[in-house]
């Protein structure tokens, strides 16, 4: 299957997608905001499909949306979950209506939008993958600047706020890197699926160890086998990719549960 | 005071008679309410120290004043001689216990992430070599002080309450602050548990020799433990030893109606009269 330039892009862009998924998704679990990464992605849709109508490539507009619904959430946050909840709820299918405002004038649609719903990572072009990769890039430096206060403000936000970290700006860069890798894994996943990178991967990464820092490196792991395996079982069964890498990402944290389960099966047997 | 550029790296001459809190005709408002006004008051070094009054009186909101965080409104606050400001490596602090969700990491992940957390950077279990060694030190040197170094190991959403408020007091510890601002370590814990946490608090202090605000909304388990009682209500604060503050007249006036104070087998009953 690597004979075939389309393969090797779909699996360089992957790869890549797929290692900041994990990486930023991990934070995003752990401080309980992937329902925000849910509706960014959502945002984004809207934001490409405006791109289309306006004849600009649709990353931009996933980037220009995504970043700034981030930057709006992180600025205007910190309100209660059940308030953040509805905020999240109405913009999201706020975005969504609007995206299919978008669609019904572009007329060409249909096929357009699957692959802004579920993903195309077989179409991705070399000028594609180089955006990846660069944008891609820049958030893992920002990540490694920002994970130590990152990770106390997420764990010990009032301690953290007392010991001098910068709250607001934190969580605000914090969401403007989720919303960059929204719009990266919308490439592979569709805006639909992005749960299926993003969140699968960390969420079982965090059920498997109790260490952040193995926890991070699982999450990436996971997702590169998750994304890879997808894109290989679709090539041999020719199904869709993003169809088998939710897939796999519902099936490694169902797996991941299981000993778990069992575990305190038997604890509450002892008791 | 002298401005030179060293100011940052060589904390100011605070000298022995530094007292760790002071409060000089300091008013704190929140949102337009008043929780102190014109406050005087002066906590000594290695005093504990406890914090009462009604709820919604302002505890929480005196001791982030005293973090810096929430800004002092008229006249000062001073901590061992400076002003307030947030970041003071002075201050240990222990938040409200939240039942907000546990994360799924250890307890030595959870302290290790408060440690120097406030730099930019990456996570400190993620560094190498002596750093990483000197930084294990730290986490193990506070995790032996609470005695829950047989929890470092263990996951924090299978902790207990009280051990998870453990951990929060170790990560209170990091740095060697000398003064500890617990808030309500208590809540939430049946009387057992609290002497607990409340001998193990005072064997702290006096081992470090470090001055301890500890706000609660019973007295009774601090009885015999705490130099002073601070009380708070009504935007007036009163600090001194129990028998003193905690008398009838005085509790009146900062709950604002009127109060009765009974004293019974060792025990201090405060009933508001209704």
């Amino acid at each position: 299957m690597f004979a075939f330039e389309f393969m090797r892009h779909a699996f360089a862009a992957t790869g890549i997608v797929a290692v900041l998924s994990g990486l930023v998704g991990y934070f995003m679990v752990l401080r309980g905001e992937s329902f925000a990464g849910h509706a960014l992605s959502h945002v984004g849709f809207a934001g490409a499909t405006g791109a289309l109508l306006l004849g600009v490539p649709p990353l931009w507009g996933l980037l220009v949306l995504t970043v700034a619904a981030g930057l709006a959430m992180g600025l205007g946050g910190r309100g209660t979950t059940q308030g953040r909840d509805v905020a999240i709820g109405l913009v999201l299918s706020c975005t969504l209506g609007f995206g299919l405002l978008f669609l019904h004038f572009l007329t060409t649609s249909a096929t357009r939008a699957t692959a802004l719903l579920f993903g195309n990572v077989l179409g991705v072009d070399r000028a594609m993958l180089g955006w990846l990769a660069l944008f891609g890039a820049a958030c893992g430096a920002a990540m490694a600047v920002l994970s130590r206060p990152l990770l106390f403000a997420s764990l010990q936000p009032e301690a953290a706020e007392a010991r001098g970290v910068p709250m607001r700006a934190v969580s605000t860069a914090f969401l403007a890197i989720v919303a960059v890798a929204t719009a990266e894994c919308v490439q592979v996943t569709g805006v639909l699926l992005v749960f299926a990178l993003m969140v699968g991967p960390a969420a079982t990464a965090q059920r498997l160890t109790a260490s952040p820092g193995r926890g991070v490196v699982l999450s990436i792991v996971l997702a590169v086998a998750e994304g890879w395996g997808g894109l290989a079982l679709s090539w041999w069964t020719d199904c869709p990719t993003s169809f088998w890498i939710s897939a796999l990402s519902t099936l490694s944290y169902l797996l991941a549960c299981l000993p778990g389960v069992r575990r305190r099966l038997k604890t509450r047997a002892a008791a | 005071m002298t401005g030179t550029c060293c100011d940052a790296t060589v904390p100011a001459p605070a000298g022995p008679a530094a007292p760790p809190v002071r409060l000089d005709r300091a008013t704190i408002r929140i949102g337009g309410r008043t929780i102190l006004s014109d406050a005087s008051l002066t906590v000594s070094e290695g005093a504990f120290v406890g914090v009462l009054g009604p709820n919604g009186a302002g505890k929480t909101s005196l001791m982030r004043a005293i973090l810096g965080i929430v800004p002092v409104a008229a006249g000062h606050i001073s901590v061992f001689g400076r002003p307030v400001g947030r970041g003071n490596h002075d201050i240990g602090y222990m938040p409200q216990f939240h039942g907000r969700v546990v994360p799924r990491l250890d307890g030595r992940s959870f302290i290790a992430a408060a440690l120097h957390g406030e730099r930019w950077g990456l996570p400190c279990d993620w560094r190498w070599g002596r750093h990483r060694r000197h930084d294990a030190a730290e986490v193990d040197r506070v995790l032996a002080l609470v005695r829950a170094t047989h929890l470092a190991e263990r996951p924090i959403h299978q902790l207990s309450g009280g051990e998870r408020q453990r951990l929060l007091l170790a990560q209170a510890l990091l740095g060697r602050p000398r003064l500890l601002l617990l808030d309500e370590p208590l809540a939430s814990l049946d009387p057992h548990r609290q002497r607990e946490v409340v001998a193990l608090v005072n064997d702290i202090r006096r081992q470090l020799g470090i001055a301890v605000l500890f706000s609660t909304h019973d007295l009774n388990p601090l009885l015999g433990v705490m130099d002073e009682v601070l009380y708070v209500g009504r935007g007036a604060a009163r600090l001194g030893p129990v028998d003193e503050v905690a008398t009838g007249p005085v509790l009146s006036a900062l709950y604002g109606t009127p109060v009765e104070v009974i004293r019974a087998g060792g025990r201090i009953f405060v009933v508001a009269d209704t």
